[in-house]
């Protein structure tokens, strides 16, 4: 590892940073009294942001594309969490695909 | 063990969302297997992904840390990427509603349990009571799950490599979209939602890491004509806690 220091110092700035945005978001909210339909907008908000979670993870790998393996494994789990499997299945199928399909050289 | 029972069996919380957080956590503790393990095989000592998974508790920007640092750039850019990965965590609690996170000392606490999976079944729930239950449950879950996996990854880190090849890159996807299927059941969600992962999509080769989701909140706007639209249509009682 290099400089242990700047390593600290960043790992320092991370977290701190990370709990600002974790408690300014409430503060927000508290201040503010929002109409219910606002409400239920943000509620979606958190759902688009979590559904672009989940196309950037299982799709891309720094700034390219992932290769197949990772989609399909995430796209067979969709399919079964649409089809109202069990969260264990489809959390294991994901897995499953994904490793299966690099066992047989897809990566 | 009989006093947490105790804990489960007050909560507002049905079997099946308290096993369905269960397997949440488990599936946060598989991925954290493979944190540690990859920020072991990158060069960093055991303590590194310790201390990253009980103090920053964000999964993608401790990965994103721990690479950019490990390809050798600056720990204050990996920081700060880390930072703009985390951003999100701004409009959830935006979207919590007041109270989930606790009250006085408590909500120092509640805070820093905010993370994909306790907001998300948060926001599953009808009533204020169900909604802090399952945060404060789930939050404690993860972490306990993410840095336990973490050391434990780190601690078999040297002897698997490629945690890749068991496909625990793909849980992480799989488990937020099992969480918000029931959400993009809704059409219009489900089309503000693809439209979002496009933009998402469509930014990542040009845009650092992390902003991209937040592009997505673009997206919103596709609602916020039609909700006023929908409001009318229905009667009153039946917005009441809808979700």
């Amino acid at each position: 590892m290099k400089d242990t220091t700047l390593v600290v110092a960043g790992m320092a700035t991370l977290s701190a940073g990370t709990y600002a945005f974790r408690l300014s978001g409430q503060v927000l909210r508290a201040k503010i009294s929002f109409p219910p339909r606002v409400t239920r907008l943000l509620e979606a908000a958190a759902v688009i942001l979590l559904a672009a979670l989940v196309a950037t993870t299982a799709l891309t790998e720094g700034h390219g594309f992932s290769g197949f393996a990772r989609p399909a494994g995430v796209l067979v789990a969709g399919v079964l969490a649409w089809r109202k499997a069990p969260f264990l299945v489809v959390v294991l199928a994901a897995a499953a695909v994904t490793a299966l399909l690099r066992l047989a050289g897809v990566s | 063990m009989s006093s947490i029972r105790r804990t489960l069996e007050r909560s507002p919380l049905s079997t099946a969302v308290l096993t369905d957080i269960g397997l949440t956590c488990l599936a946060v503790f598989f991925i954290g297997l493979s944190y540690g393990a990859v920020a072991v095989a990158s060069g960093f000592p055991l303590w590194v992904p310790a201390a990253q998974s009980l103090l920053v508790l964000a999964g993608a920007s401790e990965f994103l840390f721990v690479g950019i640092v490990a390809a050798g750039g600056s720990p204050f850019a990996a920081a700060l990427a880390g930072l703009l990965v985390n951003s999100r965590h701004l409009p959830y609690g935006l979207a919590l509603p007041p109270g989930v996170t606790g009250r006085g000392w408590r909500r120092l606490v509640g805070t820093h349990l905010m993370n994909d999976e306790s907001v998300v079944f948060a926001l599953a729930q009808e009533d204020l009571r169900a909604k802090r239950a399952a945060y404060w449950i789930c939050g404690f879950g993860v972490v306990i799950c993410w840095p336990g996996g973490a050391v434990l990854g780190a601690l078999i880190g040297s002897a698997v490599h490629d945690t890749n090849a068991f496909g625990l890159d793909a849980m992480f996807p799989a488990v937020i979209l099992a969480l918000i299927v029931k959400d993009l059941r809704d059409s219009r969600i489900l089309r503000a939602a693809l439209a979002g992962a496009a933009i998402a999509l469509a930014a990542t080769p040009f845009l650092p890491a992390g902003l991209p989701v937040l592009l997505a909140l673009a997206a919103v706007l596709l609602l916020v004509r039609e909700p006023a639209r929908a409001a009318d249509e229905r009667p009153a009682p039946v917005r009441e806690g809808a979700r």
